[in-house]
């Protein structure tokens, strides 16, 4: 289907690509192993969030928690924030964005052309002073309505009623299902549809690993699970580094043409190990992956250029995921 | 050959400061003990009472969680890497977005604990571009 009566009926229905250059080769007489590419880039705003966010609005609205004219309140200056900011546009809702002065300037510019307020925290008080900034806001305006995308059901439901049938529609031998682990949405919601359907399946979480500074807490008491990780709907979750992230980020856009964020180069490395395990133990793989979003917001990283080595330095101390 | 095992900031008190150490074991259980006979306390801010990990704690055997591949009796081998972090999953922003709804009261109790979270993770973040 190509026409749809607004944006919002476009969400979802991206298209699953094959990559037959980076697919491992296998011996002769050896059964295929094939990489799948899920375009969410090509969602209205340009990344999976748009799923989560219009699932979470409208659960909202059924719930009777939002009416048009309500406001949303959510600390968030990353892709969630674009795809509410233009969810609240066109169910009309006012879309208020807490975040540090500090943010890159693609970010501010695309949230307020999506009509977002941005309620900024000053730069030296870092996140600290977002948050606090935040729940002082909050305290100000009870009536306004935060969705909390980490606990928010709507946002695994999304991808149980959309991304799973869609892989499952246009890759009925699927073998494996490989995304990024953040609020875990995408992973929880995905993973229980394709388990449910498919015998066998294996559901792999790539996570980001961060520099130093983004593990900074005081203790490990301090430490934070979303509420909808639910770990038995995994099946395995590695650990990927700013480099190896990088690295296949630059190699999927070299080999097959696709120009990703840095995220989907941390869930191609993971997919490229489950991929070259099934070569190995001769067994026959269809491993989809989730592209999140393009490289278009992180290009002034610098990190798409240069050695690997520099662009690790550009990506020290940012949540490039 | 040994096992080399990363250490986190937050838990660098316990091996002088070092961001590597090097281990031995047949398992992530044997590992830790064995950690523990140099660098004492370690095992027991990784392990609970109940002897599981700590739901904050995640390690990884050559970057893959160990919670799949059996938790404590996870297999080692000579030339293993062992990487430990704490559980920050969804980045600071995570934190960010549950202590702010906390003081909503929105969200459950739990949520609000973690509230100390987001001011100790941030106050080392004023570069990091959050999403």
């Amino acid at each position: 289907m190509a026409r749809y009566d607004s944006l919002l009926d476009a969400c979802g229905g991206t298209p699953l690509v094959g990559l037959p250059r980076l697919s491992p080769a296998v011996p002769d007489g050896a059964p295929p192993v094939r990489l799948w590419a899920k375009l969410e880039d090509r969602n209205p705003t340009g990344s999976i969030k748009d799923r989560a966010a219009l699932f979470m609005v409208r659960a909202a609205e059924e719930a009777g928690r939002l009416r048009t004219g309500d406001t949303i309140l959510e600390p968030t200056s990353g892709n969630t924030g674009i795809s509410l900011a233009m969810v609240a546009k066109l169910r009309g809702y006012r879309l208020v964005c807490v975040m540090p002065e500090n943010v890159s300037t693609e970010r501010v510019q695309l949230l307020r052309m999506y009509g977002a307020e941005i309620i900024f925290s000053p730069a030296a008080g870092g996140s600290n002073q977002a948050v606090a900034t935040a729940k002082q806001i909050s305290a100000e305006h009870p009536d306004w309505v935060m969705l909390y995308q980490y606990g928010n059901e709507a946002n695994a439901r999304a991808h149980y009623e959309t991304t799973g049938p869609e892989l499952l529609h246009d890759l009925p031998t699927i073998t494996h299902f490989v995304a990024g682990l953040g609020t875990t949405g995408t992973l929880m919601g995905t993973g229980r549809y394709l388990r449910e359907k498919v015998e066998g399946i294996q559901i792999v979480a790539a996570e980001p690993r961060y520099g130093e500074l983004v593990y900074g807490l005081r203790n490990i008491d301090e430490g934070y699970v979303p509420e909808l990780y639910d770990a038995s709907v995994l099946s395995r979750r590695f650990s990927v580094g700013t480099r190896d992230a990088v690295l296949r980020t630059r190699q999927l856009v070299e080999v097959e043409g696709i120009f990703a964020g840095f995220s989907t180069g941390a869930i191609l490395h993971a997919a490229l190990a489950v991929a070259h395990e099934a070569v190995r133990d001769g067994r026959r793989a269809d491993v989809a992956f989730v592209v999140c979003d393009g490289g278009w917001k992180y290009l002034s990283t610098g990190a798409y250029g240069g050695t690997l080595a520099d662009a690790e330095d550009a990506l020290e101390g940012q949540l490039w995921a | 050959m040994a096992i080399e095992v990363r250490i986190p900031t937050i838990l660098r008190s316990y091996t002088g400061g070092a961001k590597v150490v090097d281990g031995t074991g047949d398992t992530l259980a044997d590992l830790l003990t064995d950690l523990d006979s140099r660098h004492g306390g370690l095992r027991g801010r990784l392990i609970t009472d109940a002897g599981t990990l700590h739901r904050f704690v995640n390690v990884y055997v050559n970057d893959e969680d160990v919670r799949f591949l059996g938790a404590l009796d996870a297999k080692l081998s000579d030339g293993d890497s062992v990487t430990i972090l704490p559980a920050v999953a969804g980045g600071a922003f995570g934190f960010a977005a549950a202590a702010a709804i906390s003081s909503h009261g929105a969200a459950a109790a739990a949520i609000s604990s973690h509230g100390a979270a987001a001011a100790a993770i941030s106050s080392h973040g004023a570069a990091v571009a959050a999403r």
